[in-house]
C-alpha cells in the first residue's frame, strides 16, 4: 500500500491551491479519502467523535440492500425463463446476444442461468445509474468547489432496484441526471435535499415515459403481449382480471413474482430491515408506522366493500407482499434525509405513507403500484409534520414549566 | 349523495389542487411562504374567502348572470353574461374587505406579516379561478360550496407544506444564482410531481 500513498502524495501538490489542476481538487480529494482516512481533524467548536460517519452509514445501507440485489438478478432471469417456457419469444437486445454467446440457455429450473440472465439486465442499469449520478456529482463538486459526497452510493443502488427490467438504458441515464440534479444537487448535495433522489428518478420516468414504466409488457424481460404471456404484476391482475389472480402467498412473500427488479421479495427486504433496525440506521418507528397505516386502510376498505372494484377486498396480508410495499417501507420511507426528523413525526409520517399506499392502489386505477408515489408525496409533507411536532413539544414544555 | 360530495372535495383538495395542478394564485403562493405561521394565516384567509365567494357567485350566476336567469323578474330574454368577471371580482373584493377588517381587528401581528398580500387576495387568481371553474362546470349551490371549501383547503395545504420545506431549506447550500425565488420554483415543480400521484383517481 505504500507506493499508492506515495503516488497520491506526489500528485497532491498539483491539486492544491495554486497548483495546475486546482479546479479538479474535489476529484483528488474523493480518491484520497476513499482509500485513506484523512489526517485532518476538526479544530473549532462542536467536535463530535463517532465511529458512525456518513461513509459507514451508506455502506451499511448498501449491505442491507445486498439480499435484494442478489434476488433481483435471480428473479429477473427466473421470470423471463418462465415466460419463455410459456411460449413468449426472447427480446432481441445485446443482453440476449451476450447470453447465447456465453453458450447458455435459459431454463427456469437452472438457478445459475437465471442468475446470469438477470444480471445481464440488472448490471447495465446499475452501471448507467452510477455513471450518470457520478458524472453529475463530480461536475457539481468541481464547478462549485465542494467535496465529492458519498451519498450517491445508496441512490445508485436504489435506482436499478425500483425500475422494471425492460427500462431502456438511455431513460435510466436521463432520469438519473434529472433526479440527482433537481432532487439533490440544486439544494447543495447530500443531506440538504427534501425529496429522496431515487424516488424523484422513478417519478420522473414514470410520468415522462409511462409506456416504458407501467403497463403489462415492462415487468418481464421477454416479449410479452396480448396473445403471448401476460407480464402484468399481481396487483394489476388483481384489479383488472381478478379471476386470473391465482397466486400462492408464500410465492409472493419470497418474491417469485413479476415487478420492479429489486422490490418483489418481502423476505430479502426483511433481512435488510433487520440489519437497518439493529444498527439504528433505519427507524423502526417509520416502518411500524407504515405497517399500521396499511393495516388501518386495508381493514377500512374491506369493511366498506365494493361491487365493482375487487381491490377493496384484497386483504392486508396481500398488501404487505405485493407492489414493492416491503422495499418501500424498509429502504425508501426510512431515508433519514427525506423523512421526518422527530420521533413522533416518524410515526405520523409512516402511518400516512401506509394509508396513502392502500388508497392509491385501490382507488387510482392508473397507478396500482402506488407505494413509491405515496412515499414521494409524504416526503413533501415531512417538514410540515416536523414543524407541528416541534411546536406541540414547545407548547407542552411551556405549559409544564410555566413562564 | 354523500359520497358524491366527498369525492368532489377530495378532487378539489388533491387531484385538482389549485396551486400544484393548475398553478393558480402563484404570486402570493411564492411570496408568503417563507414562514409556516404566516403561510398558515394566508391559507386560512383563502379557505374562508373561497368557501364564501364560490357559492355566493354561484347564486349570482344562476339568478342574475346566466342567459335567461332574470326570468323571475319577468325578463327572460336578458343575458348579462358579459358582466361575469365584473360581478365575480366585485363579490370577491367585498368578502376580502371583510376578512381584512377581521384580521386587522383580532390579529394585528398576522395583519402586518401578510402586508399587501391580504388585500391582494381580491385579485388572487385562485379565487377568481374557483368562481370560473364553478361556472364552467355548472355546479349546483351545494356543489359550489363543497368545491370552494375543498379548493381552499388544497391551496392552504400546499402553501403550508411549501413554507415548511422552505424553512428547512434555510440550511441548504443552494447555488447563488438559484437562491430565493429560483429554488422555490424548483421546489414547487417537485411538489407538483408528488401531487401527480393522485392524477387519474376515480372516486
Amino acid at each position: 500500500m505504500k507506493p499508492l500513498r506515495r503516488a497520491l502524495d506526489r500528485v497532491a501538490p498539483h491539486f492544491q491551491k495554486g497548483g495546475r489542476l486546482e479546479r479538479l481538487h474535489p476529484l483528488y480529494e474523493a480518491v484520497d479519502t476513499i482509500l485513506y482516512t484523512p489526517g485532518r481533524v476538526t479544530r473549532t467548536a462542536s467536535h463530535v467523535r463517532d465511529a458512525l460517519d456518513l461513509k459507514r452509514m451508506m455502506i451499511t445501507v448498501v449491505i442491507a440492500m445486498l439480499p435484494c440485489v442478489v434476488f433481483a438478478m435471480y428473479n429477473t432471469g427466473y421470470q423471463a425463463a418462465l415466460a419463455v417456457e410459456a411460449g413468449a419469444p426472447m427480446r432481441e437486445t445485446f443482453r440476449e446476444a451476450l447470453f447465447s454467446a456465453m453458450g447458455l440457455t435459459l431454463a427456469s429450473v437452472d438457478v445459475f442461468t437465471c442468475f446470469v440472465f438477470g444480471a445481464l439486465y440488472f448490471v447495465p442499469v446499475l452501471i448507467v445509474a452510477f455513471a450518470a449520478g457520478g458524472l453529475v456529482e463530480v461536475i457539481f463538486a468541481i464547478v462549485r468547489g465542494r467535496e465529492v459526497a458519498e451519498g450517491f452510493l445508496v441512490t445508485g443502488f436504489l435506482i436499478p432496484l425500483i425500475l422494471p427490467p425492460t427500462v431502456p438504458l438511455w431513460q435510466v441515464f436521463v432520469g438519473t441526471v434529472f433526479g440527482v440534479v433537481f432532487g439533490k444537487e440544486v439544494f447543495g448535495g447530500v443531506g440538504m435535499n427534501f425529496l429522496n433522489p431515487a424516488l424523484v428518478v422513478r417519478a420522473f420516468l414514470f410520468f415522462a415515459y409511462p409506456s416504458e414504466l407501467s403497463g403489462d409488457a415492462v415487468w418481464i424481460a421477454a416479449v410479452t403481449g396480448p396473445d403471448g404471456v401476460s407480464g402484468a404484476t399481481p396487483l394489476l391482475l388483481a384489479q383488472t382480471e381478478p379471476e386470473r389472480f391465482q397466486l400462492d402467498w408464500m410465492q409472493a412473500f419470497f418474491g417469485f413474482i413479476p415487478g420492479s427488479m429489486g422490490e418483489t421479495s418481502t423476505l430479502a427486504c426483511l433481512l435488510g430491515a433487520a440489519l437497518l433496525v439493529a444498527t439504528g440506521i433505519g427507524s423502526y418507528r417509520t416502518m411500524l408506522g407504515v405497517f399500521l397505516g396499511t393495516a388501518a386502510l386495508a381493514w377500512l376498505f374491506e369493511l366498506v366493500g365494493s361491487e365493482t372494484n375487487p381491490l377493496f377486498s384484497l386483504g392486508l396480508e396481500w398488501h404487505l407482499v405485493l407492489g414493492g410495499w416491503a422495499f418501500g417501507t424498509v429502504f425508501m420511507a426510512t431515508d433519514p434525509v427525506s423523512s421526518t426528523f422527530t420521533d413522533v413525526g416518524k410515526w405520523i409520517y409512516g402511518f400516512c405513507i401506509g394509508a396513502l399506499t392502500v388508497l392509491i392502489r385501490v382507488v387510482n386505477p392508473a397507478f396500482p403500484e402506488g407505494m413509491m408515489l405515496a412515499i414521494l408525496f409524504m416526503n413533501i409533507f415531512a417538514p410540515l409534520i416536523d414543524h407541528y411536532v416541534v411546536k406541540a413539544h414547545v407548547r407542552r414544555r411551556l405549559a409544564r414549566h410555566g413562564l | 349523495m354523500l359520497t358524491h360530495y366527498l369525492s368532489l372535495a377530495t378532487k378539489a383538495i388533491f387531484v385538482e389542487n389549485m396551486a400544484l395542478a393548475f398553478f393558480l394564485g402563484m404570486c402570493s403562493f411564492l411570496a408568503v411562504s417563507r414562514r409556516v405561521e404566516t403561510a398558515q394565516g394566508l391559507g386560512l384567509a383563502v379557505i374562508f374567502v373561497l368557501s364564501v365567494t364560490v357559492p355566493l357567485n354561484q347564486l349570482l350566476q344562476v339568478y342574475v348572470l346566466a342567459p335567461g336567469a332574470l326570468a323571475w323578474l319577468g325578463l327572460p330574454y336578458v343575458d348579462l353574461g358579459f358582466l361575469g368577471f365584473l360581478v365575480f371580482i366585485g363579490t370577491i373584493a367585498a368578502v376580502t374587505q371583510v376578512v381584512e377588517m377581521v384580521v386587522d381587528r383580532y390579529s394585528p401581528g398576522l395583519y402586518n406579516a401578510l402586508g399587501v398580500f391580504l388585500p391582494l387576495i381580491a385579485v388572487n387568481c385562485a379565487i377568481l379561478g374557483g368562481a370560473l371553474f364553478m361556472r364552467e362546470r355548472n355546479y349546483t349551490f351545494a356543489e359550489a360550496a363543497v368545491f370552494g371549501f375543498g379548493s381552499g383547503v388544497g391551496w392552504w395545504l400546499a402553501i403550508i407544506a411549501l413554507a415548511a420545506i422552505r424553512e428547512r431549506l434555510k440550511y441548504s447550500d443552494v447555488p447563488e444564482g438559484l437562491r430565493g425565488l429560483g429554488i422555490t420554483f424548483i421546489v414547487v415543480g417537485l411538489m407538483s410531481i408528488g401531487f401527480m400521484a393522485f392524477s387519474g383517481i376515480q372516486l
